[in-house]
């Protein structure tokens, strides 16, 4: 029954996305008030239908109802009950059910929080989220149905895959696609204001906040893919520049540039066409993402629905999605005059340089991977496109964004002059030389570069912040009140770049990492990294689907004895599935990773990997410091401001710094 | 109830029940077990040649799992060629030729630097041309803008003058 | 000043039309990639052949009892061949077991080559799924195979009158596979044999 109404609930939310895209829209075009005041009402239905049909979905997996083929396919009796809840999305109909929803949630948000829009365009930014949404609901209902029923239903299902048994990759779908979806917001005002044809310094302040937060989910669900494929692939590295990956990465970088870019649409009313732009591409890149990563066209070890037939439907949607806005842009985009000039030395000369190397970046990556099959389409032969192309193309490019990302916030805007700017950040520039050169010799010239870069990134925007209390230069009361008085979107971006310099420097430790691989046997001890690792045991240990082989390692300091760790790497193998999964061990002191899997055994010993990476917690804690000062910068009183009128309110008489960002 | 033809997967691609077979075998082995947890005894006992092995292993694509390198990957395949470098090395061999002795069995699709010719030019040259074009797009658009002349301020109505000329002598 | 302005429009307009023709063309690259993955024409995960169009490498193996055979069998051969790479092991093998035994009895001579099997688990995989191999060679360390190019179980070869690799097939072979490229080139085959 459930399921049933699951699935009813489906077409009803298909059925509400339609009116909810053709009716406030025409609406808007019409000043018809009605019709835009019924935009937020359908936005509302919509969620609550399709979120009562992913409850339904949910529900029936833990109730293990193996009549939904669904459930029988991907779930099964004696999975734990969280990857009963979680395996919902870990498959390809529930995660396009979770798309759907996700997608109806920012339509919601829209009605609920963006009360301080202009209506119309409110309107507008629902209908266009309702066209997409009832373009991806029409989807599941024809192709990709999740309430599917299999009769008789099986007396037990085919298990959980044992990978998506863990919490990691539980919750990265879920966090990845608010990112992914949430642009979707950013792309909807985007082609609401080419059909209005206006974008002004308003529409920078409205998109900023709902292309932060996407961007904040974004930078976390990129990051925990990362991590989980450290911890639990186990093959010491974090990142291989896969196909799916660099889906991933790319709504990232253009993501980053439309951040920036918006900024200087509020500011200045420039860069307009550059950020409708960004926008829309941002979100097309979402959609070409889950397209090629669902059609097979793509070489990747992550296996999805690799079914070509269900790949027509959603080219025919991409189609339609992002070829209407393109067509839209490419008709109405003269339209969008430029207000303010600036010299090519300025601020916002350096975030077009910032927007031009970010989306080159993403040219790079996005043609590396798409060079393969289109090589094999018209030619007819295999090149191979890996990890040293992306390597030696994409890093030179970010090198001079990292350097410029410490110059930019203190250039001031329209025209600034070089000189006093780069002064202003001596002793950030400094101190990174210094590193360099102190570093060369030990760590060599690439890590010593670097490192030399990551402490620029982290202390150019204390450097900036400490130029706008002008410390030392006035009294330290003054200084103290200065900062105070800063909006916190200027220590949300601070954090933010800060961030990434904290992850630049966990990528570079990573370099310096060490390993080795030992047969070892109980009682036996290996020194490497500095440390002694010893063999204590090995046992079995049952869990409640599989059957684990564990070790047991006593790890200590190799010149003192000292005690550092006990490490437990196991193997699981899972009777139902016939898979058998390895679970790394990793202890970390924040500072360096002890890590150790195990391999096959052998004449009563076992073959043990052993790595020790430097820095390599820093790499996820600074995508996380990424997202906080994102998340800093959101609580920004002045983002949440909608229209004009209530500036006016604020009492008068308070005096807030000049703006200088 | 509706009896609905189980969706398989995969079932687009009979053909390559081969592949899907190997690919769930790389799942199974590769993609849990640590990097290429591999026989100890394969590793070569001078440290100068054991690097030199794993950066030309580095440099190669397993062609089972086709996504990681033949360093990382646990396949058997995988296993093989790496034996196969190591011998190679430890006979003297140059990177060079360990690696055209796989180009010539496997074609350039092992390698997963792609070589730099006609073909790849493109490929090799968009960074280049991404940056040349965006900030081509960007000088473009700042001289177009210097170029077209700025509106003066509209001439004054009448009123407005008389209103001016008041103004200049108070 | 309009006069001044219309190709600074014209140019404007063409590049804002740019993204969307670059989307027309993927999105046509993509459309017909799906098609022909459809058709079993375009495959993103298979490998060429290095062999196409050479004579097999040089190799001497073993057989299940007594002698197997060598390179210069292949080299120069006295009528068109399959070469298939097997093993008891291979759960595909087992799948193409029967249109292999279809085109041995057509008259095609197929020599099997057995990928790090052991003797005894060939013969109970001969035994159980039929024997359609004129000969049978083993290659229990596998090196004659990646001398071969061969990346995975099971593959076929086949190898026309003049000793020339002419197709290599990566996978389990079906009937469709069988008829849409095979037959084609043996009727070549035939027809440069007379």
């Amino acid at each position: 029954m459930i399921p049933e109404l699951g699935h009813f609930a489906i077409a009803l939310a298909c059925v509400i996305a339609a009116a909810q895209a053709v009716l406030p829209i025409w609406g808007a075009h019409r000043h018809d008030a009605r019709l835009i005041a019924a935009a937020p009402a359908l936005a509302l239905g919509q969620f609550m239908a399709v979120g009562f049909s992913f409850l339904a979905l949910v529900w029936s997996g833990v109730v293990s109802d193996f009549s939904v083929m669904n459930v029988a396919e991907y779930s099964s009796a004696l999975t734990p009950l969280i990857y009963k809840i979680t395996g919902t999305w870990g498959n390809h109909e529930g995660s396009i059910l979770l798309w759907c929803l996700i997608l109806s949630l920012c339509g919601a948000a829209i009605a609920v929080f963006g009360r301080g829009l202009p209506s119309a365009l409110r309107a507008r930014v629902i209908g266009v989220l309702g066209a997409v949404a009832c373009g991806f609901l029409l989807f599941t209902l024809t192709a990709s149905n999740p309430f599917n029923r299999v009769w008789p239903p099986p007396p037990d299902g085919q298990g959980v895959n044992p990978l998506l048994q863990d919490p990691g990759l539980a919750f990265h779908p879920p966090i990845l696609y608010c990112g992914y979806v949430g642009f979707s917001i950013a792309f909807a005002f985007a082609v609401a204001s080419l059909l209005e044809g206006r974008v002004d310094a308003a529409w920078g302040r409205w998109v900023r906040p709902w292309t932060l937060a996407a961007w904040c989910f974004l930078t976390c669900g990129i990051a925990l893919g990362s991590w989980w494929s450290y911890y639990e692939l186990g093959w010491g590295g974090y990142w291989f520049w896969d196909p799916v990956e660099n889906a991933s990465l790319l709504p990232w970088l253009t993501g980053t540039a439309l951040l920036h870019s918006a900024i200087v649409v509020e500011k200045r009313e420039a860069l307009k066409i550059w950020s409708v732009l960004l926008a829309i591409t941002t979100f097309s890149l979402s959609l070409s993402g889950t397209f090629l990563v669902r059609s097979g066209l793509l070489n990747s070890v992550h296996a999805f629905a690799n079914d070509p037939t269900r790949g027509i439907f959603i080219l025919a949607l991409l189609g339609i999605v992002i070829g209407g806005s393109l067509l839209l842009f490419a008709i109405r985009a003269p339209v969008l005059v430029p207000a303010g000039i600036f010299a090519p030395i300025s601020r916002e000369g350096a975030l077009v340089l910032n927007n031009i190397l970010l989306c080159s970046i993403m040219a790079v990556v996005l043609v590396g991977t798409m060079y393969p099959p289109f090589v094999q389409l018209i030619v007819g032969q295999q090149i191979s496109v890996g990890p040293p192309f992306f390597d030696s193309t994409a890093i030179p490019l970010a090198a001079p964004v990292m350097a410029a990302m410490g110059l930019g916030p203190v250039l001031s805007w329209k025209r600034a002059a070089l000189a006093p700017a780069l002064i202003r950040l001596w002793w950030a520039a400094l101190a990174a030389f210094v590193l360099t050169a102190v570093t060369f010799h030990g760590l060599g010239g690439v890590a010593a570069v670097g490192f030399g870069f990551a402490l620029w990134m982290v202390l150019s925007p204390a450097a900036e912040l400490v130029e706008r209390s002008r410390l030392f230069r006035v009294p330290l009361r003054a200084s103290w009140s200065r900062l105070r008085l800063l909006p916190r979107a200027s220590y949300g971006a601070a954090i933010g770049h800060a961030g990434l310099g904290v992850s630049v420097a966990g990528m570079v430790g990573m370099t310096l990492a060490v390993h080795t691989i030992q047969l070892v046997h109980p009682g036996e001890t290996v020194t490497t990294g500095g440390f002694d690792w010893t063999l204590v045991s090995l046992r079995d240990q049952p869990g409640p689907d599989y059957v684990a082989r564990v070790a047991t390692l006593r790890v200590t300091d190799a010149r003192s004895g000292a005690p550092v760790a006990v490490m437990h790497p196991a193997r699981r193998a899972f009777p139902l599935q016939q898979q058998t999964t390895t679970d790394v061990s990793i202890k970390t002191n924040g500072l360096r990773d002890l890590y150790v899997a195990m391999g096959d055994e052998r004449d009563g010993g076992v073959v043990l990997r052993i790595h020790v990476n430097p820095l390599a917690p820093w790499i996820w804690f600074g995508a996380l410091i990424m997202a906080l000062g994102g998340a800093l910068s959101l609580s920004d009183r002045r983002l949440r401001i909608g229209a004009p009128i209530r500036l006016a309110r604020r009492a008068a008489g308070v005096s807030v710094p000049a703006a200088a960002e | 109830m509706r009896n609905n033809q189980r969706a398989r997967p995969f079932a687009g691609h009979r053909k390559n029940l081969r592949s899907l077979g190997l690919l769930l075998l790389c799942l199974m082995v590769s993609i849990g077990t640590a990097r290429a947890v591999s026989d100890p005894t394969e590793l070569l006992a001078n440290p100068a040649q054991e690097a030199r092995a794993e950066a030309i292993g580095q440099q190669l694509r397993c062609l089972v799992c086709q996504n990681e390198s033949i360093e990382d990957s646990s396949a058997d395949l995988a296993r093989d060629i790496r034996t196969i470098i190591r011998q190679q090395v430890v006979a003297g061999r140059s990177n060079q030729q360990i690696i055209g002795y796989m180009v010539q069995r496997y074609g350039t699709f092992i390698l997963l630097k792609p070589p730099f010719n006609g073909l790849t030019a493109l490929l090799w040259g968009t960074p280049v041309i991404a940056l040349l074009l965006g900030l081509g797009i960007a000088f473009g658009a700042h001289w177009q803008r210097r170029r077209r002349p700025q509106p003066g301020p509209a001439p004054l109505s009448e009123a407005e003058r008389v209103r001016l000329e008041s103004l200049l002598r108070s | 000043m309009s006069g001044m302005e219309q190709p600074g429009i014209i140019r404007r307009r063409l590049l804002l039309g740019v993204p969307l023709v670059l989307l027309a063309a993927a999105g046509g690259g993509w459309a017909m990639m799906l098609e022909r993955m459809q058709q079993g024409e375009f495959d993103p995960h298979s490998l060429p052949s290095q062999l196409i169009g050479r004579r097999v490498p040089d190799f001497t193996l073993p057989g299940l009892t007594g002698a197997g055979f060598t390179g210069a069998d292949l080299q120069n051969p006295k009528q068109p061949m399959l070469v298939n790479f097997f093993a008891s092991w291979c759960v595909p093998c087992l799948q193409e077991a029967g249109v292999l035994g279809e085109i041995a009895k057509g008259g095609l001579p197929i020599w099997g080559i057995a990928y790090k099997d052991a003797p005894d688990a060939t013969r109970a995989f001969l035994a159980q799924n039929g024997n359609p191999y004129a000969r049978i060679a083993m290659d229990r360390p596998g090196r004659v195979a990646i001398n071969w190019g061969v990346y995975g179980v099971p593959e076929t070869y086949f190898i026309d009158g003049g000793g020339i690799v002419r197709w290599r097939y990566a996978g389990a072979l079906t009937d469709a596979v069988v008829q849409r490229d095979l037959a084609p080139l043996l009727a070549r085959a035939e027809k440069s044999a007379s």
